[in-house]
């Protein structure tokens, strides 16, 4: 088949492609850009991430998506050349807001990484840490917290008769999940997911994503992945990056099956360069 | 063991290419079935019926190749779609050398007995039939719905001339009863004709979706 037979996208189609319809709309971005000392990472990007869906970031490495995954608990205040235009509101309210409590915003808005990264300490202390720095005191209350989170990321079956051994002494996919429930057992209401399954085998993988669309009745997750199929698997948005641009914002199910913008099908059908 | 597998781009060039075979013997069997009827040809429709196993296995090589495409590349976008639409044009395509291969078998019979007076529009629907399937390919291999939904339109002149032998047969069966087993057969051969042109549809009717994402089937045109 003919690789000229797409045309060329025209400026019209720019704004159809970042068009899904959202209802209920929990992080918004307004025209952020981000600059690392004097490169622009981010470019006038702008986006709403729905409440209690699971929206992926898609794109090749460097075009910006872990970048714009960050920023939604500001965890590029971090780096001390990084400057920021525009805005994040969440529930209505800018992140960025000078009063803003970072603590706060990150209690509220957790992160899993892509290397699970557990604390050298027991299962137990794993998940109890969090309620703990946030002065939950009471071990009854702890107990419960702690079984809660890990019932919810769906590892209680598994390690219930040893929570006082060492996390590190967990599989992989095991770790993650402890992550996951880590993330949630300060109640949090997104969460963050830099590329989560990266390290994983298939079968820890398909753990993960199953329990990623059971959370997704309690929290919005972002979720970053190099994976499209795992992207067109658990979704319910997909946007797509490339040089630090949003190109293309949809349903998954439209990115993946019919995209508005060249440079999206092209990266999707692996025609890109 | 390992295998060097062809690429992406040549297994998709590869499923183009048994496309076109497979719609090229089809096209090719319609004719021959028709010849076969007009020209009392029994060694012609022998040919149609012993031909069909070559377009079976080139279904069957489809199929598997369309798997195997699925399977190692997990395709998106239009590679998705150009899939999908092999996987349901070719059945399709087949079917219509099943009724080439009805026309045949209706002509063996027909060979045994006297000829029919006049053969009504039966060559003229059959080649509309095979211009539908010839240009239904030509979009496909053109990525062309606008060609696509023309081939669909065709199919009206079609359902005329079917309706329009119909008639006539009828009024030779009324005319003269001991026609009536051949008019019959006749008649079979004329709707097998006919439902060429309803499948040369279904595969138009894939192949805007191909191009446009945009389902047109069941009054969606």
């Amino acid at each position: 088949m003919s690789d000229e037979v797409r045309p060329a996208t025209r400026p019209e189609d720019a704004t159809r492609a970042i068009s899904p319809k959202i209802t209920d709309p929990n992080l918004v971005v307004r025209s952020l850009s981000l600059w690392y000392g004097g490169s622009q990472a981010l470019h006038d990007v702008s986006l709403v991430i729905p409440r209690n869906q699971i929206t992926a970031f898609i794109g090749p490495s460097g075009c910006g998506k872990s970048t714009l995954l960050r920023c939604f608990n500001r965890l590029n205040d971090l780096i001390s050349t990084v400057r920021i235009e525009g805005d994040i509101l969440f529930e209505g309210h800018s992140i960025y807001d000078p009063a803003e409590d970072i603590n706060a915003l990150r209690k509220r808005i957790g992160m899993v990484f892509q290397k699970s990264n557990p604390f050298p300490k027991s299962i137990y202390e794993n998940i109890a840490y969090g309620p703990k720095i946030q002065g939950v005191k009471k071990k009854q209350t702890l107990d419960a917290i702690v079984e809660k989170s890990l019932r919810g990321a769906a590892l209680w079956d598994e390690v219930k008769d040893r929570l006082g051994e060492s996390a590190l002494s967990l599989s992989g996919g095991q770790q993650q999940r402890l992550c996951i429930a880590r993330a949630i057992a300060v109640e949090p209401e997104v969460i963050l997911l830099d590329e989560p399954c990266s390290a994983l085998d298939p079968i820890a993988t398909t753990k993960i994503e199953q329990l990623m669309t059971d959370l997704k009745e309690q929290y919005t997750l972002v979720i970053v992945t190099h994976n499209m199929q795992q992207a067109s698997r658990i979704s319910d948005h997909t946007a797509f990056l490339y040089m630090g641009q949003l190109i293309e914002y949809q349903e998954t199910e439209k990115l993946f099956i019919n995209p508005i913008m060249k440079q999206t099908e092209d990266y999707i059908t692996g025609r890109f360069g | 063991m390992e295998q060097n597998q062809p690429p992406f781009g040549d297994q998709l060039e590869q499923l183009s290419g048994l496309l076109l075979r497979i719609g090229g013997r089809c096209e090719q069997a319609i004719g021959l079935a028709v010849t076969a009827l007009v020209d009392r040809d029994s060694g012609v429709a022998d040919q149609v019926i012993r031909g069909d196993a070559e377009i079976d296995s080139l279904e069957l090589e489809i199929d598997s190749l369309c798997m195997e495409i699925l399977a190692r590349h997990q395709p998106m976008a239009r590679d998705l779609r150009l899939i999908t639409t092999v996987i349901k044009i070719t059945p399709d395509l087949e079917r219509i050398a099943d009724y080439a291969v009805n026309i045949s078998q209706r002509a063996l019979e027909l060979n045994e007995e006297g000829p029919l007076k006049a053969l009504i529009d039966i060559p003229l629907m059959a080649r509309h039939a095979q211009k539908m399937v010839r240009d239904a390919l030509d979009a496909f291999v053109r990525e062309d719905a606008d060609a696509a939904r023309a081939v669909i339109l065709m199919d009206d002149e079609l359902d005329r001339r079917l309706e329009q032998t119909f008639r006539l047969l009828l009024s030779h069966m009324i005319e003269d009863p001991t026609t009536i087993s051949r008019c019959l057969r006749m008649m079979f051969a004329a709707k097998s004709i006919e439902r060429i042109g309803d499948q040369a549809t279904n595969v138009c009717e894939q192949i805007v979706y191909m191009c446009e994402a945009r389902v047109i089937k069941h009054g969606r045109f």
